[in-house]
């Protein structure tokens, strides 16, 4: 697999797109391994409220980061029309709950906008930049600090 | 990984192959067993070890294995008796090896010093009993063996020298006579090809004296006849020399069969004339017992022949040299372990020889490796790929449980066809699944052959005479336990002979043998591993144990405890029996932490020890790390497996058994003690009033270091063995919980980790409360 940063230096990109609420967001096609339907979670003591708790990938221990709370939306009820986005952060594994999939865009890097400064600091964390496709305003958003720090939890 | 870096890991996994078979060897060996077949195997493996070892530049290695290799070809010449106090100088000397290997492997350095003694100790083996005053031991030691290094490229093979003539200094005289000798050298194509150069081998001669080289480039060919790659060069050698003809072939050793060279003196040639025949008798005489004399042994007959040689027919002495060539090559086969020629038979003329030899091959081989059953054929994996499969096969259970689940539930008939292809299907996946547990299983030899060493060097350092006794060294268990049983049986073996044995003079006292046993077994007992360790010493000296318990307050001196219960004493953290505190036990850390890492592993150790009889501990270990025994309990709807070693009881808490404690503790009377109740939910944060204690069930667990509590929860479910997950590998580690498993309708269920609550406080609340809407 491609090392999703290589992908991004090129001149196109390929993204996945998809919905929270009412708001589009976006990550880096090569991070994705795939896609599933919800499945209940096993909750997990003493976590950050938006981690919803671990579930059985083929064997493998999956813990699901509920992406709305990650950025500071409101909490997401899950139901069976909720999608997971199966993504890989380094050497991690880890399942996003989002609430739907909506599409796969090739972009080229020019069209990436910065961030306006109207956002707030945990969205300015994760929202590396906007499209604009269609009309359509997507946020792309940075895997990379999805987990929580271990060490800053920990202390 | 560089593909050198790639090479040298596997020759170091190698050489701990090497060194195992030669421990096992020389172990055998001590009992008195020995044959031909098996001194050539350690030969082999020193010697392979040796080789290695020079590719890759490790001088201190190659030179304490060459050494170490001198005195077994000895050994497997005769000239060296196999006796106990050989075999025990080169067990030593294969410990010593061993931190060779380890010292290259880890870029440290042996104990030079002590390498220096043992290689002493080896030479002077050697040195008595050695015939030959040409293997002293100086020249052992000053032997250097240095690597060539050349480039495995597509480069020509190196041209002869262009100087046909060389003139060398002329050493100073020295006392021994000196003799002329002529040496005709004639390399083929296949001395090039191996990369061997001419002028090496010459400059080598020249050490030996004065020389001078002519080269006959008459058998030249014109350029356009010329074959690049064949060798059309003759060297005449005149060498002025005190050394003996043996040191002159041994120059050519490396290149034997890839060159003809013909080794005369002047004295030899004013000798009176050999018949031919008496001759071709002694050349078959020499190499009839080529397959079982060593290869240095060889060369002492040639020379016999030689100097006669010129007086014989001219083809006849080609046949000569060729023909000892032959049986050189057979030797130099044999050290290989490759497939050798038969040793042809004295009487044998030289081209019956020669057709037994091609005959004869294949039954001399068989011959060979007829003592030792035909290894089983391996392959090196990477843990992590067999891991994948594990995980794997595990989902595949799941899998098709569910799908049975599913297609009962469709209320179809038991004898459809979709019934009895899903009965099949999983008869498979079981076995699927038995097989690919049994690739992670590995004999506990790998932690047993450690022990020799172990007992060998802490019964030198307490002055006992110990006799190691292993049993069931092929019981199969997981590889990770393997990894992690070393530490507790290195300990309890330790602890045996300096503890558990009586002094040498003691035991002839008590009219027991002066040496002493200790026995390590293992064996499969109802699903787990049970290693057992004993010694025929003196028992557990219950008095002692006692005063000792109750002089450092780990007991009250008035506690009546019964002999198993003192036994268990020593199990305790922080005892030891002072009197015994010595240089390999008793140091603080004891008995305790053997038990702590048993526990660890899922297992538990138990003590049985009679007086004057002697002490066993046994180990009983879950086979694998993968898998552990749980107790499946309910907790606020959740499902939480707690592991089975930590529960020492389960009951039903009574109103009147529990008390409050402070504002928010809670105790619990269970017979006479009150032990903290902790209730899991509330711990874990899935809710925040605790449970009416009279609702749930208690369990008693017990964590590191013997501390207790009550654990309450709201069901029990059962008991299963459940297969550990981690949570760190994607997530990262979670307080009061050890792990994850997956439950057979395929959720997760999360593994607590006894130890965390308990030492929790009661009062802490958790940091966070755990969403519980998000089960869904």
């Amino acid at each position: 697999m491609t090392d999703p940063s290589t992908n991004q230096m090129a001149d196109r990109s390929e993204l996945i797109s998809f919905r929270i609420g009412a708001q589009e967001f976006c990550v880096d096609i090569m991070s994705v391994r795939e896609i599933r339907g919800w499945a209940p979670a096993t909750p997990l003591p003493q976590s950050p409220g938006f981690i919803r708790g671990v579930i059985n990938l083929r064997g493998a221990v999956l813990p699901i980061v509920d992406l709305a709370a990650r950025l500071g939306l409101p909490v997401t009820e899950p139901t069976a029309r909720h999608v997971i986005i199966v993504a890989r952060i380094g050497t991690q594994v880890v399942g996003l709950l989002v609430d739907a999939v909506c599409d796969i865009l090739t972009v080229t890097k020019d069209t990436l906008q910065p961030t306006p400064d109207v956002a707030c600091d945990m969205t300015k964390a994760f929202v590396k930049g906007l499209l604009a496709i269609d009309g359509r305003m997507i946020s792309l958003i940075s895997l990379n600090d999805v987990l929580p720090d271990a060490e800053l939890e920990a202390a | 990984m560089d593909p050198l870096a790639a090479i040298k890991v596997t020759f170091f996994q190698e050489c701990e192959e090497q060194l195992a078979e030669l421990e096992s060897g020389l172990l055998v060996m001590q009992d008195g067993a020995h044959d031909d077949e098996m001194i050539n195997a350690l030969f082999r493996a020193v010697h392979s070890i040796k080789g290695g070892a020079g590719t890759f530049g490790l001088e201190a290695l190659v030179r304490f294995a060459h050494v170490f290799e001198t005195v077994l070809d000895e050994m497997r010449s005769g000239k060296l008796p196999v006796d106990a106090n050989v075999v025990a100088i080169m067990l030593r000397a294969a410990d010593m090896l061993a931190d060779h290997v380890r010292a290259a492997r880890d870029d440290g350095s042996a104990d030079e010093e002590r390498s220096r003694a043992i290689a002493g100790e080896l030479a002077n083996l050697c040195g008595i009993s050695a015939d030959g005053p040409e293997e002293t031991v100086e020249e052992i030691e000053g032997l250097d063996f240095v690597p060539v290094a050349f480039a495995f490229d597509d480069a020509p093979p190196p041209a002869p020298l262009p100087e046909p003539v060389m003139d060398l200094p002329e050493p100073e005289p020295e006392g021994p006579p000196r003799e002329t000798w002529t040496i005709i050298f004639k390399p083929r194509a296949a001395l090039y090809a191996s990369g061997n150069e001419t002028a090496f081998l010459l400059r080598e001669l020249q050490r030996l004296g004065d020389m001078d080289v002519t080269v006959q480039a008459s058998g030249l060919p014109l350029l356009q006849d010329m074959d690049p790659e064949e060798g059309y060069l003759v060297w005449t050698v005149t060498l002025q020399t005190a050394a003996e003809e043996t040191a002159i072939r041994e120059v050519f050793e490396f290149v034997d069969g890839d060159c003809d060279i013909e080794v005369k003196s002047a004295r030899a040639d004013a000798s009176a004339a050999l018949d031919v025949h008496a001759l071709i008798a002694m050349a078959t005489a020499a190499s009839g017992p080529a397959a079982e004399a060593p290869a240095m042994a060889m060369p002492a007959p040639a020379p016999a022949i030689a100097p006669a040689a010129p007086e014989a027919d001219n083809s006849d002495l080609m046949e000569i040299i060729k023909f000892i060539d032959d049986a050189k090559a057979a030797v130099a086969a044999d050290e290989k372990g490759e497939p050798l020629a038969p040793p042809p038979s004295s009487d044998a003329g030289i081209p019956a020889a020669k057709a037994q030899a091609a005959a004869g091959g294949a039954a001399a081989a068989q011959a060979g490796s007829g003592g030792q059953p035909p290894a089983g054929q391996t392959i090196r994996v990477d843990l992590e790929r067999v891991d994948r499969l594990i995980d794997l096969v595990g989902e595949l259970v799941i899998n098709q449980a569910m799908l049975a689940q599913r297609v009962a539930e469709c209320g179809l008939a038991r004898s459809s066809s979709v019934a009895i292809g899903l009965d099949d299907l999983e008869h498979l996946t079981r076995e699927i699944q038995d097989s690919v547990m049994a690739i992670r299983a590995q004999p506990v030899k790998s932690v047993f052959q450690r022990m020799p060493r172990l007992v060998r060097e802490v019964a030198a350092m307490v002055g006992k005479q110990v006799r190691l006794v292993t049993e069931g060294e092929g019981t199969e268990v997981d590889k990770t336990v393997i990894e992690r049983l070393t530490d507790p049986i290195t300990h309890m073996i330790r602890n045996a002979i300096d503890h558990g044995l009586e002094k040498t003079e003691d035991r002839i006292a008590r009219g027991k043998p002066a040496e002493g046993t200790v026995r390590l077994a293992a064996l499969h007992r109802s699903g787990r591993i049970v290693i057992e360790v004993s010694d025929d010493g003196a028992g557990i000296n219950r008095e002692r144990v006692k005063n000792s318990a109750i002089s450092k307050g780990l007991i009250p001196a008035s506690a009546d405890l019964s002999d198993e219960e003192i036994d268990n004493l020593i199990f305790m953290p922080g005892f030891s029996t002072a009197a015994t505190v010595s240089d390999i036990s008793g140091r603080g850390v004891g008995m305790d932490v053997v038990k702590r890492s048993i526990q660890a592993l899922g297992g538990r150790i138990t003590i049985a020890s009679e007086p004057g009889k002697g002490s066993t501990f046994t180990l009983s270990l879950p086979l694998t790390l993968a898998v552990l025994d749980g107790m499946v309990v309910s907790v606020c709807g959740q499902t939480l497996v707690a592991p089975l070693t930590g529960v020492v009881e389960t009951l039903q808490p009574k109103a009147g058994d529990v008390r409050s404690l402070g504002p928010n503790g809670t105790v619990i009377q269970i017979r006479e003690t009150y032990l903290p109740l902790i209730d899991v939910g509330v711990q874990l944060g899935y809710r925040d009033a605790p449970l009416l204690p009279t609702s749930g069930v208690a369990l008693l667990v017990e964590g590191e270091g013997g501390a207790r509590a009550a654990l309450l929860v709201d069901t029990i479910q059962g008991q299963r063995q459940v297969v550990i997950k981690s949570l760190e590998a994607n997530y990262r580690k979670v307080p009061g919980i050890a792990g994850a498993t997956i439950l057979g309708d395929g959720r997760v269920a999360l593994i607590l980790d006894v130890d965390s609550v308990l030492s929790a406080k009661v009062t802490e609340p958790p940091r966070n409360p755990t969403v519980l809407a998000a089960a869904g």
